[in-house]
């Protein structure tokens, strides 16, 4: 059996995960069976993130090499990947903010963690978000932001959700630099996440509680 | 006899430098000319209780407090970043009512929102600022890309301004384009064959963008004179305006916006070798610019805005191999020609202080964001004058009282002793105006009783 490709990823051993995926790809081995590993890999990733033995740089290189694996797997796909997805979560960097590497952190931990992400970019207009809540009904809102500017948006946001009548359809999530209990109380969100770990935590808690 | 600045100690240097900022001069070189002996008298106790501060040798009279924004002196004025970087009369008036209004001991002048049109001019893709690219109420915001190519580390080491010139630039300026076509400069040796290398300058392109060049030359003077008689105007007001200059630790100078932030996380994994190599390279340089910003503006103070060594953001082997022994050497390095270096620690830096106690005492200024201040005191502290860390969202969200009980907390536990400002702990934008004046004058009021 060429090596363990959970753990050649989960260890970020970069040329030898490339190697077994092309290996596998060569002898015909299942491509959904291989993706499927590459996300166990990623599930232990995040776990040792949220451990503290790893950290942000850890988790950008294991997307970067989930990425590469991704591009070798795709063409092999047959079918659709019909992965199981845990649940909808709409995600975004507030109008008047365009900082955007925190959020992309959290949006591809969400994806690796199993939840189907709308990500709706930066510098995202109020009425966005709520239109696509409205169109995937998500039970999920991220919002995030850098600047204290983003506070009010963040508010404004969260406002809009309301007069739109979804305000107990969803949980929302706040994060980015400067967060705090006082800024969460201040938007009117549900919880704020210090990290992206935090954040797939709270979407895990929100979307099985149902 | 006055001695010859290359037989200084560092010590001497430093004291010359701060000698220099209290005796700040005018455009001619003469004396400036204070508006009144009051005004005289509070600039020079000013400049004496930061230096008493950085030196950590004898108490200041009381304890120090700068207020440090971004665009809070735009908002506070009733103008947006557009209108204070389009509008340089409006510049003058929001910055001048921001000292006037809350008389800090230490302020960061008017230059931060840029000119907007010399921007313009170049074409500057780096950044978006308020008219382009984000609404005329907001701040200008980076543009985080790969400026700089995985494969053009050893053009970078080899050759930097080379680098800068014939790659970077094309990429960060719109109008710079063409300066891909410009000759390498190194090879422009002899009269035999000279002519060659000016072909760049005889094509329209590569000559647009030297005129693009001029124009920009020519908004930044009328910028330079505003920002420059506002410097003589509140400075005979009384008023001290704290820093040089700038430069970076070299792994920001790459991670920032060279290679990005992922550019470079990568970078650490799959060409760590070259990364280290480059870093080194830019050690002389970055202490060069520090130096000579120190030099040609008269004060010690060389800000150093610190980012991708925060907590989290690296491993602390990662920290200790990669970031740390760089930015040592550029700090060491301008404490050798008498600078201050002031980092700005933004974020959490907690896991970093005990490393940051590797540097000689009195000659360094740090600000503390969320890092835990007090704890800081007794590592960092030790060996660095501290500034900081009242949180952004107590200035914006909270209460005067609140930030009464804050200021109260952070002289209580870090002014003892000295090596102490008070001061915001982020650069920050938005803010209630009774918050900033509550941190500024409870600090003077509180501050003047703990060194009785």
């Amino acid at each position: 059996m060429a090596g363990d490709l959970v753990n050649l990823l989960a260890d970020l051993k970069e040329q030898e995960a490339l190697k077994v995926v092309k290996d596998r790809l060569g002898k015909g081995d299942d491509a959904l069976k291989i993706l499927d590993d590459a996300r166990k890999g990623m599930e232990i990733v995040g776990k040792r993130f949220a451990s503290s033995q790893y950290f942000i740089p850890d988790l950008v290189y294991s997307g970067e090499i989930l990425k590469v694996i991704s591009e070798l797997v795709k063409p092999k796909l047959t079918k659709a990947a019909g992965t199981k997805k845990l649940g909808k979560v709409v995600f975004g960097t507030v109008a008047g903010d365009i900082h955007d590497i925190g959020k992309d952190i959290v949006v591809f931990m969400l994806d690796v963690s199993g939840f189907e992400v709308y990500d709706l970019g930066v510098d995202v207009p109020v009425q966005k978000f709520v239109d696509k809540i409205k169109e995937t009904g998500a039970p999920v809102v991220g919002l995030s932001g850098f600047l204290t500017l983003a506070f009010d948006s963040m508010k404004q946001t969260i406002e809009a959700i309301k007069s739109a009548g979804l305000r107990d359809k969803v949980k929302v999530m706040i994060g980015g630099g400067q967060m705090s209990e006082e800024v969460r109380k201040y938007t009117g969100a549900d919880a704020y996440g210090k990290d992206a770990m935090a954040g797939v935590s709270l979407a895990q808690k929100w979307i099985s509680a149902g | 006899m006055e001695k010859q600045w290359a037989d200084m100690t560092s010590d001497e240097k430093q004291e010359a430098l701060f000698g220099r900022w209290l005796a700040p001069k005018d455009p001619e070189g003469n004396d400036l000319k204070f508006q009144s002996p009051q005004a005289e008298k509070a600039f020079k106790d000013r400049v004496t209780r930061v230096k008493d501060a950085v030196q950590m040798k004898k108490l200041p009279d009381r304890v120090p407090v700068f207020v440090l924004p971004s665009f809070f002196p735009v908002y506070n004025a009733g103008i947006t970043p557009y209108d204070a970087m389009y509008d340089y009369d409006k510049l003058y008036a929001a910055y001048k009512k921001f000292l006037v209004e809350f008389e800090p001991d230490g302020h960061l002048g008017a230059d931060m929102p840029g000119p907007g049109k010399f921007f313009e001019a170049l074409d500057y893709k780096l950044y978006s600022w308020p008219g382009h690219g984000v609404a005329k109420e907001q701040s200008y915001q980076a543009n985080e890309g790969e400026y700089m190519k995985p494969e053009e580390y050893d053009d970078l080491i080899q050759d930097p301004t080379g680098f800068f010139l014939h790659t970077y630039f094309p990429r960060i300026f719109g109008a710079l384009g063409p300066f891909q076509a410009l000759p390498a400069f190194t090879g422009i040796l002899e009269m035999y064959g000279l002519g060659y290398n000016f072909i760049p300058f005889g094509v329209p392109p590569v000559q647009q963008s030297l005129k693009a060049l001029m124009d920009a030359g020519n908004e930044v003077m009328k910028w330079v004179g505003t920002i420059m008689q506002w410097n003589m105007e509140t400075t005979a007001m009384g008023h001290n305006g704290i820093l040089a200059g700038f430069t970076k630790a070299p792994f920001d100078v790459i991670g920032d916006t060279l290679r990005g932030t992922k550019g470079i996380m990568m970078d650490m994994y799959r060409c760590p070798d070259k990364l280290l190599e480059a870093m080194d390279r830019l050690v002389p340089l970055m202490i060069k610019m520090g130096v000579g910003a120190a030099q040609m503006n008269g004060k010690p103070l060389v800000f150093m805005p610190l980012h991708k060594g925060a907590d989290g953001f690296l491993s602390q082997q990662q920290f200790e191999k990669f970031y740390w022994p760089t930015f040592r050497k550029v700090m060491m390095g301008l404490i050798a020609e008498g600078c201050v270096p002031f980092p700005a620690a933004e974020g959490s830096w907690n896991t970093r202080m005990e490393t940051f106690q590797d540097l000689p005492k009195g000659k360094t200024i740090w600000m503390i964001d969320n890092s835990d201040i007090a704890r800081v005191k007794k590592t960092l502290g030790k060996v660095g004058c501290l500034m900081g860390n009242v949180q952004s969202d107590l200035l914006v969200l909270g209460t005067p009282q609140q930030v009464k009980d804050n200021v109260k907390e952070l002289i209580d536990s870090c002014a003892k002793g000295g090596g102490y400002v008070v001061s915001n702990g982020a650069f920050f934008d938005r803010a209630k105006a009774e918050n900033v004046k509550a941190m500024v004058d409870f600090a003077k009021e509180y501050g003047s009783k703990v060194y009785k």
